[in-house]
Formats: C-alpha cells, sequence, structure tokens
C-alpha cells in the first residue's frame, strides 16, 4: 500500500510457467531398483499476473493445485521451473537470506483464524511480533502501528481489542486479527487462502468486505478460494485452475455470465443459488478429478469432458480468446472454444 | 399426521460450573414421507442439539423434554427405553464428518453390516448382500464391499457413510451438514443422490446445514434457527421471496450469490449467550427493524400465512398497535 495504484499499474507480481512437483516416497525397493520417482503434478504450467489494487481469486476444487501455486509464489515451497517476479525482480530463486525483506512485502492469512492465533498471545502481542522479528519501529512506533493496522482489519476502536486473547474473540474478530498481523508490515500482496469458509455466514461479508476495502488502497490481494460465489461477488477477475493449470481466466463478470471452458461450465451450473426458482438443471461432472500423479494426455480434462472429440486426448490445449469472449483478457484452455 | 411431528422440543446442557446451557429452547416441525426438510442456521443455534435428540444420542449432561412423534408414538416418553427401538430402524442419521469415522482397519462392507446385526435386521450372507445393494443404490459398485476406508475417495466415503445409515431401512434421515467437507461437483452428487432417495424411496430427509442455498436447491420447507428457536419456517420459496423475520432477510443477504446483484452484507454484532435466559427476541440486538416491544417481550411465532410461521413483533398486529 506505500502508493495507492490503479488497476491498470505495472504488475505487481508475474508468474510464468510455474511448476511445483511433489516426489512420492519410492519405499526401499523402488530406491534399491532406482525404479523412477513418481511425482504429485501440483503445478504444471501456472502463468498470471496480479497488479496492484487488484484481487485475483484462484478458483478450483481441492488438490487442483490453487494453495501449492499461492504458497510457491511466497516461496514458502521452491518451484521447480518457471519465474515468479515481484515488482519486476525474479525471486524465483532468491537465496534464503533475502527472503526476509521480501516476505516483508508478502503477507498471508490462513484459512482457519482458531489455528493461525498463539492462544497465548494477547492481540497486541500477535500483531506486534512481525515488527518485532522484522526489527521494525521502537516501542512507541510499534504500539502505533499495531493500532492503526487494527483499526484497518475494522477492530475498532482498537484499544478495546489490544489486551484479549483469541479465546475472547469470535471467529470473525480472530480472523480480522490475523489480517492485522499481516496488515502491519505495510505490504504489496496479501495471499487470502480460504480467508472466510471457517467463518458463519453472517460474519463473512464483513471480513470480505475488509479485504475489498484494502484492495481499493493498493493492495494487491491474491484470493485462494473454492467458493465461486465469493469469487463472483468479491473479485476483480478469476483464475480457475483444474489439476495443476490455469484452464480459463478473466474479468469476474466474464468468467460468470460467459463462461467458455467445459469444466468452468459444469462448475458453474452446480454452485446452489439462494433462489429456490433459479434450479437449474445441474451439469453435475461423473466420478472425481483424476489423480495429480498421472495427468491425462492431452487436454487433461478430457475424460470428464462432455464436450471432447478425438483431438482433445492427444492436443494439450494452451490459455487462448476464446471466440465468444467479450472481454480482451478472457483466456481459455480449449481448443472447442 | 405427519410421519415425523416434534413439539416443544427443549434440550439443556449441564455446565460444568453448575449452570445450564438452553441450546433449543422448544421448537416445532414436521415432516411427511418422502419430504426434503431443511434446518438452517449457523453455529451455536442448537440444530445439531435437535436432531441428536431425535436420535437419542445426547451426552448424559443433557436434559430433553417435549415430544417426538414418529408414526404417532412418542419416542422420547420414556427415554432410551421408547427412543432404542426406532433408532436406526426407523429413524437413522448421517453424521457430520461421518466419511472419516470410518474404522480404517474394517472394510466398508463390514461396516455397514454391523447395524444390520446389532439391530436383529439380517445378518451374515444375506447382510453382505443387502450391503452390496445399499451401496448400488448410492452410487458406488457392489464389488467394491470388500474394500477398505481408504481406498474410497472423500465423495465415496460419503455415500457409503449415507448407505450406512440406510442399512435398516429407516423412514426418516437426519443427515447433519451432509456435504460441507465436499467440493462443490461432489456436494451435487451428493445432494442429487439425497434428493433421489426421498423422491424414489418417500425416505424423509432432514437437512441440517449453515448453508442457505443448499437448502434452496434441495429442500420444498424449511426452519430457520436462531439462538435455540425456530425464527421462521415455511416453503424455502417462501422464505427466499417473501422472508418475514428479519433474521433470515438478513441471512440471504450476507450469502454470496453467483449472479446476485445487492450487495452482500455481513449481520453485525454476535448470537446472544444461551446460558442465560435471552429477554425478549434474542435477535434484537442484531436487527435492523427492531422497535419498542423487541428487548423486552418475547415475540409469538405466529402464521403470517398457510404453511409459513415466524417469530418476529412486525407480524403481530397487537403488539404492533400497542407500541
Amino acid at each position: 500500500m506505500s502508493e495507492a495504484g490503479s488497476v491498470n499499474g505495472a504488475p505487481l507480481l508475474e508468474v510464468e510457467n510455474l511448476v511445483v512437483r511433489y516426489p512420492l516416497p519410492r519405499g526401499l525397493i523402488g530406491t534399491l531398483r532406482r525404479w523412477p520417482r513418481a511425482h504429485v503434478h501440483a503445478v504444471e504450467g501456472v502463468s498470471f499476473s496480479l497488479r496492484q489494487g487488484e484481487m485475483l481469486a484462484l478458483v478450483g476444487e481441492s488438490g487442483c493445485g490453487k494453495t501449492t501455486t499461492a504458497q510457491t509464489v511466497l516461496r514458502l515451497l521452491e518451484p521447480d521451473d518457471g519465474r515468479i517476479r515481484f515488482r519486476g525482480e525474479d525471486i524465483s530463486r532468491l537465496p534464503p537470506r533475502r527472503l526476509r525483506s521480501l516476505r516483508r512485502r508478502m503477507q498471508i492469512i490462513y484459512q482457519d483464524p482458531y489455528e493461525s492465533l498463539d492462544p497465548r498471545f494477547r492481540v497486541r502481542d500477535t500483531v506486534e511480533e512481525p515488527l518485532v522479528i522484522h526489527g521494525l519501529g521502537s516501542k512507541v512506533e510499534r504500539r502505533a502501528d499495531v493500532l492503526r493496522a487494527l483499526e484497518q482489519a475494522g477492530l475498532t476502536p482498537p484499544d478495546l481489542f489490544l489486551d484479549r486473547y483469541p479465546h475472547q474473540l469470535s471467529g470473525g474478530q480472530r480472523q480480522r486479527v490475523a489480517i492485522a498481523a499481516s496488515l502491519v508490515l505495510d505490504p504489496d500482496v496479501l495471499v487470502a487462502d480460504e480467508p472466510v469458509s471457517m467463518l458463519d455466514v453472517s460474519v463473512r461479508a464483513g471480513v470480505l468486505a475488509i479485504l475489498s476495502e484494502l484492495r481499493g488502497q493498493g493492495l494487491g490481494i491474491l484470493m485462494i478460494t473454492h467458493d465461486l460465489s465469493t469469487a463472483a461477488r468479491f473479485a476483480d477477475r478469476i483464475a480457475v485452475m483444474y489439476l495443476g493449470r490455469i484452464v480459463e481466466e478473466g474479468p469476474a463478470d466474464e468468467i460468470i455470465q460467459n463462461a467458455q471452458h467445459p469444466y468452468t461450465r459444469a462448475l458453474l451450473s452446480v454452485v446452489p443459488q439462494r433462489d429456490p426458482r433459479a434450479r437449474s438443471t445441474p451439469q453435475i461432472l461423473r466420478g472425481e478429478t483424476p489423480n495429480s500423479v498421472r495427468i491425462p494426455p492431452g487436454c487433461r480434462f478430457h475424460p470428464r469432458c462432455p464436450m471432447a472429440i478425438e483431438e482433445c486426448k492427444a492436443v494439450d490445449p494452451q490459455l487462448a480468446r476464446p471466440k465468444a469472449a467479450t472481454s480482451d483478457s478472457h483466456l481459455a484452455a480449449c481448443i472447442r472454444v | 399426521m405427519s410421519l415425523l411431528t416434534v413439539s416443544d422440543l427443549h434440550v439443556w446442557f449441564g455446565l460444568p460450573n453448575g449452570g445450564e446451557l438452553h441450546a433449543v429452547r422448544g421448537i416445532d416441525f414436521s415432516v411427511e414421507p418422502g419430504e426434503r426438510f431443511g434446518l438452517v442456521g449457523e453455529s451455536g443455534c442448537g440444530k445439531t442439539s435437535a436432531i441428536l435428540a431425535l436420535m437419542g444420542l445426547l451426552p448424559p449432561n443433557a436434559i430433553v423434554a417435549g415430544e417426538v412423534l414418529l408414526d404417532r408414538e412418542n419416542i422420547l416418553a420414556r427415554g432410551e427405553e421408547s427412543a432404542e427401538p426406532h433408532r436406526w430402524r426407523d429413524i437413522a442419521m448421517v453424521f457430520q464428518g461421518a466419511m472419516n469415522a470410518f474404522n480404517p482397519v474394517q472394510t466398508i462392507g463390514a461396516q455397514i453390516v454391523e447395524p444390520m446385526e446389532l439391530h436383529d435386521f439380517a445378518e451374515g450372507s444375506a447382510a453382505l448382500r443387502r450391503a452390496q445393494e445399499l451401496l448400488e443404490l448410492v452410487g458406488i459398485p457392489g464389488d467394491r464391499v470388500s474394500r477398505y476406508p481408504h481406498e474410497f475417495s472423500g465423495g465415496m466415503r460419503q455415500r457409503a457413510a449415507i448407505a450406512m445409515a440406510l442399512a435398516c431401512k429407516p423412514k426418516v434421515l437426519l443427515a447433519d451438514e451432509p456435504t460441507t467437507a465436499l467440493d462443490v461437483m461432489v456436494q451435487a452428487q451428493i445432494l442429487e443422490l439425497l434428493t433421489n432417495l426421498a423422491n424414489d424411496f418417500g425416505l424423509a430427509l432432514v437437512l441440517v446445514t449453515h448453508d442457505l442455498p443448499v437448502v434452496a436447491q434441495v429442500c420444498e420447507r424449511a426452519a430457520v434457527m436462531y439462538a435455540g428457536i425456530v425464527a421462521e419456517l415455511g416453503s424455502v420459496d417462501r422464505l427466499f421471496h417473501d422472508p418475514r423475520h428479519p433474521y433470515t432477510r438478513l441471512l440471504f443477504a450476507a450469502t454470496p450469490d453467483l449472479y446476485g446483484a445487492d450487495e452482500v452484507a455481513s449481520i453485525p454484532g454476535a448470537p446472544p449467550r444461551l446460558d442465560r435466559e435471552p429477554v425478549g427476541c434474542p435477535f434484537e440486538p442484531r436487527c435492523d427493524r427492531a422497535f419498542s416491544p423487541c428487548p423486552t417481550v418475547t415475540p409469538r411465532l405466529l402464521e403470517v400465512e398457510a404453511g409459513h410461521v415466524a417469530a418476529c413483533h412486525l407480524n403481530d398486529p397487537a403488539v404492533k398497535a400497542a407500541s
């Protein structure tokens, strides 16, 4: 948030062909016989960019690689291939000692505010800790920063919360404390991993509104979520992931109103809507997402795709502008659209 | 006469400090054969306590009062003695997180057979055959009966948990958050299965969830619970299009919708503590329509139209006139 910017500013974060694989254990016999090592192909060539003042939602089912992508972007996991640029600087191979200053600029909030806060820490300690770790400010300055961060996270008046312990806070308040603890370092990028899925419905909107406001102040937010409705209502852009790839990406409205990739269309059709009269025929895909150890050849979605043709078994489709797109930044990885 | 009629159901939990927590504070609802009924509310509203009371499965520190008529028989009348003969045979439950509760060292089949043998429903090869049929019924090939839980995906384990609940051919199935931990595509598969079970076999389904859109898409009628009471009950269509309790309206407004145009707004505040009896309307501190009687007078559950009731003073001409 150091420089308030618009959605059209230079990218804060650029990710290019990111690849992350987890090796699987081979067992003793496998090691002795030197069987080839199998891998979980968690992320297989993901590219996207995040601008200042923008909220990008990475949407997909469990195992699609969305969390791995986010953690790798933060360098909490090592990429096997590809490039991550933060403000133009390649950080994909940055040595560990230089990561600390980077971490100040890129923060993460986790899904479960019941687990991410230390139960023995008062709110003031939780929010101040990042400043202490980074050796920032005097005691007086740190206190002012803590108060400011709490206020930004919607915990007002902040004095009221300083001396509370996590067990004295509601779920929504805990998540706001977690947000305050990331904001206190004044980061440029915030990764929010399922920030409201553990919260009661009645308080979710409040936490999302805070994120939305922070984006308005110039923060770039990468939101990981499985909930398309939340992405539809709060994100600027949506990227849909399937088996380690982004299969469709574009402005949120465009993706919701004019989805082109058959996977996105199927996903949208099964999201329950509030209005009982909106009961449509859900297009339920049979079976489950294949294992990411053995990714299907050609288009990875073809075994479950209702539109698949012979060619789909051989051609691995790249992201391209679909014919029916109404936005230039709408991309889908499907040879049929 | 409904298949299941719950009248003035109360649940109290004894607290270690000697106090009591009044978790369910007098709720009424009924369910017909083949009906899909939703019990919706946020955490702590009493929805799970209520259905555990129907099963007679609350912990020993709980006290239950009220009437639960199952085929005209009050299964709460004599405690365990009157509940036990019906449990699993007439009324069964899929627990929250059931898909993670299978015994990892027993085959799925053995675990589905267990309730049948325990309740003298079937045994031996007949029970195993029925386990296979049940798996087929929930969409799992019958030959998987000898597989272990770890060989099943999450969605398949949830199907198997449903098969297990159906083992003794119950008439009522209580499903507590059956899709909460599942991906949206698998959720759609499970909801389709539950709907088919109600349609094809006349099973009465009580779907307990915090997820309003799921209820809106699956159920015909629903009760919205708040702080241990039913705030509003009616057809899901009326609940969405003409909510008569501000909580119902605000809860819908707090729920993001794919195509919704209105602003998603949270409800300020938090539900009241239930370890002391709330005075007046329990929702009053968070309500955007509260007026003079709300903090002190408890609203009655009034019929606002046929089959649609709400506990809000706004619907009570007598209270409105007096204020």
